[in-house]
């Protein structure tokens, strides 16, 4: 285990302005990468008391989306190389995918290319879903999962 | 000898430190009785009290002197002998040394020095004397903080009482000051220190004074203080505002010009603070110490003032949020923070007070000139960087700043700017002869400089501003030799003919926006002052207008235009210019009346509409033309479509009418009621379709119908009583004189019924178009009458509207259900023959046979209206098998009758409720129910249709509902406070009973609809306390209204009502028995697949139930996740979002892990 923070000084963004969607009774309600992306931006980083948004972590646009065929993609950045965090971040977003979406949709979670040393091994221990259950196994784990999910810190 | 020994046990309780504080107080209110009252002489008191006052015991002594010195100030209001105040503040006096019983001493001396000069005052002597021993004996620092603020108090009543007895203790008693509130930090304290320092100022004016030496010194105890750093974490508990001090504060630095020498140089310093409200504050402080220190010590100080007020300015401006269409547009749309308005302030402040100097430094200003200088590169709007615009943006507040604030700086600035900016904008001055070179029209049609036209425009606005600041009064301060007026007057007419091209031709919304305001400006002078000839004036006029009719394509433009023209119809109202009011009325005014009555088509009738009723708003004598002018052309459209059938186009009469009834009715109403106006239209309404015998239109206009009867009933309302008197009669006379009235004899009438009833019914049927029109209108004016206004010939007139109501005419319900309500209960009020009482009318309406259009006989009885006798009101309609609408507009009919008694808190109501309810419980009769025993042999097998009694049902909606067509406030209905709730809690017990035993499907569901329909319009803390017997009918009638789609807003509201309850404190306790019901019904609504609103808010009642106690609600987790979990599929965003807060409430009550 590396001591001390494995990114001590991470680059702080503004969160942008959330805009209220307009509200159409008639529009169409399809699931959209905005609002994917509405439920995973507040999620804490697990380092620093800053959401994933303001790291810079994830944007709207490394979200897609399929509703006819139940994919979501979602692509995320972490801030260094070989950030051990990543797999925790990746870890996140699944379980609150989980939570806000049925269980029809099958989630694929990456980190976006290049962004990582480790890039395969991470992407494949993220989509394998024995492992995923192993890891929330882990009341370790667990708990710094629901920590970053549930946080009020931000 | 009672009372000596009273006295004695009370002193005795003060004195003694071990009694309670409450017992302290009950001795110390004894004492003061028994002074007030004349029991005991102070100087008795004193006697008596002789042995604490003097013992050698520092505590008792200390406490004697202190109930002494309480005593005191409690009689603060009795006269007292003069020896015995003098011997009383001699011996507070010389308490003052007495450093171990000083808090006693204190309140003993500031009680007798704030006597009042009739109950007894300390003589000036007295007064030195006790300043003196203060000054020698105290050291007011080294005190605790309630010492402190007595000593301050003290000090503060001597300055302001016995100005003269301290005053020549002089250079002793600043010094004296100074040492008492040096360093002092407690906020009370602080206040009076301030106030202190205030006081002495104004008691040394001199300048050879004392303070005037010490002035140095005492602001250095008190520039210590500024900015006021405040972080007390209650403000409330202390009652002091970092505002108060600071104003307090202010008032202390601003106190004498002998702190301007240490208070400019402070402030300017604080000024480059990086804290935004030292900054505020010192600006805030510099305009008030301007005003006080005078013009001549603060003529040093100008230069870096107006530099510190240039720099605060352009720091503090923010980037623009506003566009070009918004109302509150000021300058360029830059956001001023406090900072910039402060800053603008004192600039105001020290204009006014020195002109010449601030202008001279403000016209040699480098950057200003640079500006000017480089305004070629401000060429439009959309190049200008940020930069720019922001610095524009200042300057044009400083000027405008500037020349608003006088006459002489006005002309000054003019002088220096106007000639260059107009030179800027390629305009010329004008020949002596009055001509311009040929080349001008070529210049004028080229595009103007924008910074240029920026600039000048805030000019003119602020001489503009400055003029109508004026008004009458100073008419002369203003003179046609100032420079700015002659300046102005030679350019206008330049400036008119160059801001209507750009109007014309500009394609730049920051263009057109200050072209179109520069024209609004040159317009509104006030006539002695304006600088345009009459003549220009309405080219200006006339330019808006052919924007106004031609190019209503372009919107902004368009709007304006109309804006400009609103603002210049008012300003000349206001300012009574007699000539301009009548070119305005000829040009704007007629010509827009003329384009509604037109049928020119090229401009949309929405907009036509817009713009008159936005010029009517501008005054009420264009009002009144354009009222006349709207009417007509109601009017002529009305008579053509009485007259042919041909009608081209209802909507344009339609339109018209919802225009007149929207807009320009209650503008009329609002600036002052002019009845005749008012009065005129429905009376013209009336007396059009009097003049119209036949009515050749086939076609039902329903729209028309029903635009029209909404501006008959506005305008009626509006009217007062005797112009309503008016147009009833107008109305009666018409109606009389209609083919169907009056209805053969009403005395046969019931008897035809009861032979036949059908017979009614095809009358009716018969009516024509017009009659109906008449019927309906006449509905309207009775609707709208208020309760003094006579209905003549009453009895036939309800005759009337109930045959009517039969047909399923509303209207005459709902002027029935007005007429009952606005009612007089006696007779005696002022009413014309045949007039009857609200008793007379209920009985007219309950006992006639017009209901009884069934061959059956009676149904029903109601004992209420009739002990015994036969209710032959309610032998309602039940019998025509096979024409149920009869029973149901009855129905119908009686709900608005109904209502129209509830609104006045009339007995009657329950009457009707009752026929409601055997509707609801007819098809389980045998249920013994007490209101019909006679009857029921006759009744036989009755075979109602399920739609009559469900519109039986919906009758309770009407009866609980608020109306937006009748029986509200606008149209005088009499409503009694809380008759909601009155009803409510009458009702719940009759209705509970009912449901719960009932077993027939229908009823019980017709009975939970009657039931949903009071509920959902009761407020809520009626039915939260109510809650626990409630909440099992509520979810009995979620569970039978889940199931037909037409039912969803009823059960929309329905589950409003139980999402109050559930979010409610008191409501959840009531639930938690039914808890597990809530949750089967609300997870059942989850997947309502008619209404996103019901899905959304029953996802929102479960997330209120997870808050019910643990224990009640955890066996139901996994019901709820699991329903919720299907709505995490929802096709309506809405609810997923609900959706995943509600697994997240749910879930997180299990696991631990997942609170923090």
């Amino acid at each position: 285990m590396t001591l001390g923070l494995i990114n001590a000084n991470p680059v702080v963004h503004a969160k942008k302005e959330r805009v209220a969607r307009t509200e159409d009774p008639h529009g169409d309600d399809a699931v959209d990468p905005l609002e994917i992306y509405d439920f995973v931006r507040d999620i804490r980083d697990p380092e620093h008391p800053y959401s994933l948004e303001q790291l810079s972590v994830l944007s709207e646009e490394s979200i897609t989306v399929d509703e006819k065929l139940g994919r979501i993609l979602i692509t995320f950045t972490p801030t260094i190389q070989h950030c051990s965090m990543a797999t925790v971040i990746g870890l996140c977003l699944r379980v609150k995918l989980q939570h806000c979406f049925p269980p029809h949709y099958k989630v694929d979670i990456k980190v976006s290319p290049g962004s990582h040393a480790n890039e395969e091994s991470v992407n494949k221990q993220l989509n394998d879903k024995e492992r995923v259950a192993a890891a929330l196994e882990n009341p370790n784990l667990r708990q710094l999962v629901d920590e970053c999910l549930y946080s009020n810190e931000l | 000898m009672a009372e000596s020994s009273r006295l004695g046990q009370s002193i005795d309780s003060f004195v003694d430190a071990s009694c309670s504080l409450t017992q302290q107080a009950a001795s110390l209110d004894t004492i003061t009785s028994l002074v007030k009252n004349d029991v005991l002489s102070v100087e008795g008191l004193v006697r008596e009290m002789e042995m604490y006052l003097t013992t050698t015991d520092n505590i008792i002594r200390a406490r004697g002197i202190l109930l002494l010195g309480e005593v005191l100030a409690r009689l603060v209001s009795k006269p007292l002998e003069n020896a015995t105040i003098h011997s009383l503040i001699g011996f507070f006096t010389d308490r003052l040394a007495d450093w171990k019983c000083l808090r006693g001493a204190l309140v003993g001396c500031l009680a007798l020095m704030r006597r009042k000069r009739d109950a007894g005052m300390v003589t000036d002597t007295d007064a030195k004397a006790v300043a003196h021993s203060f000054l020698q004996n105290l050291q007011v620092q080294s005190l605790g903080q309630h010492d402190r603020k007595l000593c301050f108090e003290l000090l503060e009543c001597l300055l302001e009482c016995y100005p003269d007895s301290v005053a020549p203790l002089g250079d002793e008693l600043v010094y004296g000051i100074c040492e008492a509130v040096d360093s002092e930090k407690d906020p009370q304290c602080l206040m009076l220190t301030f106030r202190i320092i205030e006081v002495l100022a104004r008691l040394f004016p001199d300048q050879s004074g004392p303070l005037a030496s010490f002035a140095g010194d005492l602001f250095e105890i008190l520039g210590c203080y500024f900015p006021i750093h405040f972080t007390h974490p209650k403000a409330e508990d202390l009652g002091i505002k970092r505002d108060d001090l600071s104003e307090a504060l202010t008032l202390a630095f601003s106190s004498t010009p002998f702190f301007e020498p240490f208070a400019i140089p402070l402030l300017l310093e604080k000024l480059s603070s990086s804290l935004p409200f030292a900054k505020v504050d010192s600006l805030k402080y510099l305009s008030g110490c301007t005003l006080k220190y005078g013009a001549e010590r603060m003529l040093k100080h100008a230069g870096a003032i107006w530099l510190a007020i240039k720099d605060a300015i352009y720091n503090s401006i923010q980037e623009p949020a506003l566009s070009f269409t918004s109302e509150s547009l000021v300058g360029l749309g830059f956001q001023e923070n406090e900072i910039a308005k402060e800053a603008l302030t004192l600039l105001q402040r020290v204009i006014v007070q020195n002109d010449s100097l601030y202008l001279s430094l403000i016209v040699k200003d480098e950057d200003i000139n640079m500006i000017l200088n480089t305004i070629t590169i401000y060429e439009s709007y959309n190049d200008i960087y940020l930069q720019g615009k922001l610095k524009l943006h200042v300057v044009g507040r400083f000027l405008s700043i500037s020349a608003r604030s006088s006459i002489a700086s006005c002309n000054r600035v003019f002088e220096s700017y106007f000639p260059r900016l107009m030179e800027i904008l390629g305009l010329p001055v004008k020949n002596l002869s009055g001509d311009h070179s040929p080349i001008v029209s070529s210049l004028i049609s080229k595009r103007l400089n924008f910074g240029a036209l920026y600039l000048c425009i805030e000019l003119l606005a602020s001489y503009r501003d400055l003029t109508a600041g004026f008004k009458e009064i100073a008419s002369k301060s203003i003179s046609a030799s100032e420079t700015c007026y002659s300046m102005l007057q030679s350019y206008s007419n330049l400036l008119t003919k160059a801001f209507c091209s750009t109007l014309a031709t500009s394609p730049q919304d920051a263009d057109i926006y200050f072209a179109a305001k520069g024209l609004q400006i040159l317009a509104t002078f006030p006539g002695y002052v304006s600088p345009m000839l009459t003549s220009e004036f309405e080219s200006i006029l006339i330019t808006f207008m052919s924007i106004i009719t031609l190019h209503f394509k372009k919107t902004l433009l368009w709007k304006l235009s109309l804006k400009a023209l609103v603002n210049i119809g008012s300003f000349i109202d206001e300012y009574h210019e007699s000539e301009k009011v009548s070119s305005y009325m000829g040009v704007v005014v007629e010509k827009i009346v003329s384009l509604v009555s037109l049928d020119d088509f090229t401009m949309p009738f929405p907009l036509k509409l817009e713009a008159i009723s936005g010029i009517g708003t501008s005054g009420l004598s264009y009002m009144l033309k354009i009222v006349q002018g709207l009417e007509e052309a109601i009017y002529t459209n009305l008579s053509e479509f009485y007259a042919h059938e041909n009608m081209k186009s209802p909507d344009i009469t339609v339109r018209l009418l919802e225009c007149y009834s929207n807009k320009v009715l209650p503008w009329i109403h609002e600036n002052g009621s002019f009845d005749e106006v008012l009065l005129r239209f429905p009376v013209n309404v009336w007396s059009q379709i009097e003049s119209h015998v036949d009515f050749s239109i086939q076609v039902q206009e329903m729209e028309l119908l029903d635009a029209t009867m909404t501006a008959m009933r506005h305008a009626v309302a509006f009217c007062s009583v005797e112009s309503q008197n008016k147009i009833i009669q107008k109305a009666y006379s018409v109606l009389s004189s209609s083919t169907f009235f009056p209805l053969k004899e009403f005395t046969s009438l019931t008897i035809q019924f009861q032979l036949g009833g059908l017979q009614l019914a095809q009358k009716i049927d018969n009516l024509s178009y017009r009659d109906e029109w008449i019927l309906s209108l006449f509905a309207s004016v009775v609707i709208a009458a208020r309760p003094q206004t006579p209905i003549p010939n009453l009895k036939e007139i309800l005759q009337l509207f109930m045959t009517t109501i039969l047909k399923g005419s509303v209207p005459a319900a709902q002027a029935l259900g007005s007429i009952v309500n606005k009612l007089g209960k006696e007779s005696n009020e002022l009413k014309i023959s045949s007039d009857c009482a609200l008793e007379e009318a209920l009985e007219t309406i309950f006992r006639t046979k017009l209901w009884n259009s069934h061959d059956n006989g009676a149904v029903m009885k109601c004992s209420g209206i009739n002990n015994g006798s036969e209710m032959s009101f309610a032998d309602s309609c039940l019998g025509v098998v096979n024409n149920n609408l009869p029973q149901i507009h009855a129905i119908t009919g009686l709900s608005w009758i109904g209502k129209g008694l509830l609104l006045r808190g009339h007995e009657k109501v329950k009457d009707v409720t009752m026929i409601f309810l055997e509707f609801l419980l007819e098809n389980n009769k045998s249920d013994a129910f007490p209101l019909k025993q006679n009857s029921l042999e006759s009744s036989c097998e009755l075979d109602l249709h399920p739609s009559v009694i469900k519109s039986a049902a919906d009758a309770f909606r009407i009866l609980m509902s608020d109306s937006e067509v009748c029986l509200n406030r606008k149209f005088h209905a009499v409503i009694r406070p809380l008759y909601k709730q009155r009803f409510f809690s009458t009702m719940m017990p009759i209705l509970q009973p009912l449901i719960m035993k009932n077993d027939s499907s229908l009823s019980r569901s017709m009975l939970c609809r009657a039931f949903a329909h009071i509920i959902s319009d009761t407020p809520l803390t009626p039915i939260l306390s109510e809650a626990k017997k409630l909440i099992p009918i509520i979810l009995d009638c979620l569970s039978m209204l889940n199931k037909d789609i037409q039912d969803k807003d009823i059960l929309y509201s329905l589950l409003l009502v139980l999402s109050g309850i559930l979010t409610d404190k008191k409501g959840q306790e009531a639930v938690i028995e039914n808890a597990h019901h809530v949750v089967n019904n609300l997870t059942k609504l989850i997947v309502y697949p008619h209404m996103m609103l019901v899905r959304e808010t029953a996802i929102q009642c479960l997330v209120a139930m997870s808050e019910l106690p643990h224990a009640r609600i955890y066996p139901m987790r996994i019901q709820v996740l699991r329903a919720i979990s299907n709505a995490l599929n929802d096709p309506k965003r809405a609810v997923r979002q609900e959706a995943v807060r509600c697994r997240q409430a749910w879930a997180s009550i299990a696991s631990r892990s997942l609170h923090f």
